[in-house]
């Protein structure tokens, strides 16, 4: 009785939607089995970690209160006055943490199987975007709370744009809304992070998941041309990465429960920045450098040689398919094995280094 | 009859270009607006020169402070041998406030450990520059500290 009046809405519904192209999509994907298989399973992690961003976004946005006066006090409000304020702060933290963190391992695990080869190189392209985006949700979002450490976080963040020649000054007071870190800044970073980059992300989301629904799922070339085996993606994958959101989510929830996000001090313009500042962990990496490189590198500033650098390795890191030729002849590409396997160990020791100095 | 093809067509690009640059200029006159909106202002700083820093009863031999000169901090220094020197606290790095080490006997920035001595000039780290160094005028147990 009950599955036929089911039937009976879905058939409404496709008489006036044509939903019948998607659900025999959904009947035909497929997921090819092989030994590199659990690699398929983060990014679907990343983007539970994104939806769980959004909800609880959305509900801390009833009580944050942007401004120099009322941001760090609303934060506090949250956390101390509202029921279960402190749960939600302290997921939203932890996920964000745990989502920056599980994407690095999708995208370096695509990046070394080498599936931004051709046809999906405009997957890659649209990953790298949502990877800078996200760094942009990180970035923006650390200031919010208006704590010590963001405020000066923000403030060599912005003057890190603020060297990069010619467009430098320009886009530093872009960023800040005027030379200087303050309410202003506050005030955009928040504009940032619960409008334009949301906007941009959900648009840049949408290409990458249509273009993998397009394409379907790679396969690495090592197993390329082999009979693989293969499950239905409905139902079978995707109950298992189901049973992944669980996973994820118990660990969230124990996270979140047992070492809630710390809140900090207030931040002071007028004070001395605090001895052991660090930006957070996935900035770490580009801290370090930026502490390691000299005054100067011949007649240019260190700093600025530093931020250059940094800039043309993401240019790199969003074009690699259209450099890696070989990948994309369906060939063997150690250099390119070599350059990713050089990046993941400088950011890991650059990362290690950070904490220990 | 022959069709006159030569001006039906010399006129439909005529109309194209009209709605070519009808459509440019109508992106122009909003997005033109919308980009100025997004550029802060220049603020105009107040023209303050000279300010009161601190007390000389407020300041022990080998200690610093932060004062606030206009909307910037400044670092005001005791040195052990008991002369008060006043600087930019704006490290010449990456903009972090610097803060006087007792330990050290001089300037130190956390953010990046950029170092400076009792003259200001960066001697360690990643600062390419000295701080900017400020005048100091102590009238009784008054600090005043001025630019330049």
């Amino acid at each position: 009785m009950k599955l036929v009046r089911v039937n009976g809405i879905y058939d409404w519904l496709d008489d006036r939607l044509g939903l019948e192209p998607l659900a025999a999509h959904a009947r035909e994907k497929v997921v090819p089995l092989h030994r590199h298989s659990i690699w398929y399973y983060f990014g679907g992690m990343t983007l539970f970690l994104f939806g769980v961003q959004v909800l609880t976004g959305i509900l801390l946005l009833l009580y944050y209160r942007p401004g120099e006066d009322t941001a760090f006090e609303s934060v506090q409000f949250i956390i101390a006055d509202v029921p279960f304020g402190w749960l939600i702060r302290s997921i939203h933290s932890w996920s964000a943490n745990l989502m920056i963190a599980i994407l690095f391992i999708h995208m370096f695990s695509v990046y070394l199987l080498k599936a931004y080869r051709s046809p999906r190189e405009l997957t890659w392209v649209s990953g790298t975007l949502m990877f800078f985006i996200v760094l942009g949700f990180g970035f923006s979002g650390y200031l919010l709370p208006w704590n010590k450490l963001a405020f000066f976080a923000t403030k060599v963040g912005t003057e890190v744009t603020g060297v990069v020649p010619v467009v430098g000054h320009f886009s530093a007071r872009l960023l800040r809304g005027g030379d200087y870190v303050n309410g202003a800044t506050l005030t955009r970073f928040y504009g940032l992070h619960i409008s334009i980059l949301p906007l941009a992300a959900f648009g840049v989301l949408f290409v990458h998941l249509l273009l993998i629904q397009r394409m379907g799922m790679s396969v690495p070339r090592s197993v390329e041309g082999q009979q693989l085996k293969t499950v239905k993606f409905v139902p079978n994958f995707a109950l298992r990465d189901l049973m992944g959101w669980l996973v994820i989510l118990a660990l969230l929830a124990t996270l979140a429960t047992l070492f809630p996000w710390e809140l900090g001090e207030k931040a002071d313009p007028f004070a001395s920045a605090p001895a052991g500042i660090k930006p957070e962990w996935f900035f770490i990496f580009m801290f370090q450098t930026l502490k390691f490189l000299p005054a100067k590198i011949g007649p240019v500033d260190g700093e600025v040689l530093g931020v250059v650098a940094f800039g043309v390795a993401a240019l790199f890191w969003l074009l690699v398919p259209f450099l890696d030729r070989k990948s994309a002849r369906g060939e063997k590409s150690p250099v390119f094995t070599l350059i990713g396997v050089i990046a993941l160990l400088y950011i890991t020791v650059m990362t290690v280094i950070g904490y220990l100095t | 009859m022959e069709q006159p093809i030569r001006p039906v067509k010399g006129r439909r690009r005529f109309v194209n270009f009209l709605l070519g640059t009808s459509i440019g200029g109508t992106l122009i006159s909003v997005l033109y607006p919308v980009l100025r909106f997004l550029i802060p202002p220049e603020v105009v700083e107040s023209a303050q020169s000279n300010v009161l820093a601190g007390r000389v009863s407020e300041l022990r031999p080998n200690s610093g402070m932060i004062f606030k000169f206009g909307s910037q901090p400044g670092i005001l220094i005791k040195t052990p041998a008991g002369e008060i020197r006043a600087f930019s606290a704006t490290c010449a790095h990456l903009q972090c406030t610097v803060q006087y080490r007792d330990d050290l006997h001089h300037v130190w920035c956390a953010c990046h450990n950029g170092h400076y001595d009792l003259n200001g000039k960066n001697i360690s780290g990643p600062p390419p520059r000295p701080l900017e160094q400020y005048a100091v005028n102590v009238r009784g147990d008054e600090i005043f500290v001025s630019k330049g």
